[in-house]
């Protein structure tokens, strides 16, 4: 699937910029974008290394094993093929609880952690490709459920809104109408292949 | 609400370490180490970064969005998107900076507290950047097929599009 997809973007930009006459920008653009690559690395790889660091604390004591009794609902029907296995489950409970307060910048590193650990428990079987469990965990992770966008309330609060939060119900009924419908239509799916 | 966010980082890194002396974990060696993993992680998921940014930054360049969006106005506007969100709407899955920068841009032409600025707000904040999500978290664990990964995200994405111009019309007239 990503094969495809890389393939077809880079297709496309070159046909487009032909139509458009912006092959000189679309030359520049190929190496900006990889330089860019680095640099977003080298500014979130310090936050990356924080917060996975704050994670092992957690999982050492205890904290994480709490969060991971209060999602227990949410966790066992997301991720049936790894109830069982803690690091797995504790991980996405602090991932799903960073996504929550709206911490993108701890979401991403837990998650990570969430994917090695899945991808530590059944090694065998990903030469078929993604478990179903992943690809619902990262289905939740691009729906981002969160309960304060605090990104978007500053940014709102900056181009001079009267009330910067008074988005928030339509927030949530939209972002909960887009993970019903992502998780919908990976169950839908899954039973294609594999 | 701002004094609730600034206290949002610090109380949550307290509450963990409180747990953590609780327990007697060695705590400072316990971080190091994962630290350490977390930069591993990112030396993991630098190449397919690489590939992904340099893919969306040539989109980007080449006028594609364009295209694509007079292409897609007719069919927008019968479900009563605004115009000026189609742009949005297309580039938020694919880069999160570049669906900021349109953002800002609506505000500050139509305002935020106009209807295009709440359906923007809400367009921005009921989803991630899906591209970036489903490239990282496989990468990080070398998958490539992902299956029904990008599809079910997507539809994750066109949904949170409709919905908000509904959710806005409903809840805040």
């Amino acid at each position: 699937m990503l094969n495809g997809i890389w393939v077809g973007m880079i297709a496309i930009s070159i046909f487009c910029a032909a139509l458009t006459g912006r092959m000189d920008a679309l030359s520049q653009a190929v190496f900006n974008g990889a330089g860019e690559a680095v640099q977003l690395i080298l500014s979130i790889a310090g936050a990356m290394a924080a917060w996975t660091g704050i994670l092992k604390i957690a999982e050492a004591g205890g904290f994480s094993r709490l969060l991971e009794r209060l999602l227990k609902p949410a966790t066992r029907r997301l991720l049936p093929e790894y109830k069982d296995d803690p690091q797995v489950i504790q991980a996405a409970c602090m991932n799903l609880t960073a996504n929550l307060l709206g911490l993108g910048n701890a979401a991403t590193p837990m998650g990570i952690s969430a994917m090695k650990a899945m991808e530590k428990h059944s090694s065998s079987r990903l030469t078929q490709g993604a478990t179903d469990s992943m690809i619902r965990f990262v289905v939740l992770n691009t729906a981002s459920i969160q309960i304060i966008p605090t990104m978007l309330a500053s940014l709102r609060a900056a181009a001079g809104s009267a009330s910067p939060l008074e988005i928030l119900p339509a927030i949530w009924l939209t972002s909960l109408a887009a993970l019903s419908t992502g998780l919908i239509t990976a169950k839908l799916l899954e039973g294609r292949h594999g | 609400m701002d004094k609730i966010a600034s206290f949002l980082v610090p109380g949550c890194i307290a509450l963990v370490l409180c747990f953590g002396c609780f327990r007697r974990v060695p705590v400072f060696s316990v971080f190091t180490q994962g630290a350490k993993e977390g930069l591993e992680n990112c030396l993991s998921i630098l190449p397919t970064l690489v590939g992904l940014l340099m893919g969306i930054s040539m989109l980007k360049a080449s006028g594609a969005f364009d295209v694509l969006s007079s292409f897609l106005e007719p069919a927008m506007k019968s479900l009563g998107v605004p115009s000026d969100l189609i742009p949005l709407a297309l580039m938020k899955p694919v880069s999160g900076s570049g669906s900021t920068a349109l953002l800002t841009e609506i505000f500050s032409s139509n305002g935020p507290d106009s209807f295009t600025g709440r359906v923007a707000s809400v367009l921005c904040a009921s989803s991630e950047t899906t591209f970036y999500c489903t490239a990282v978290y496989f990468g990080s664990v070398n998958i490539r097929n992902t299956r029904h990964a990008v599809p079910a995200a997507l539809a994750a994405d066109a949904a949170a599009c409709v919905v908000s111009v509904l959710s806005v019309r409903l809840l805040l007239p």
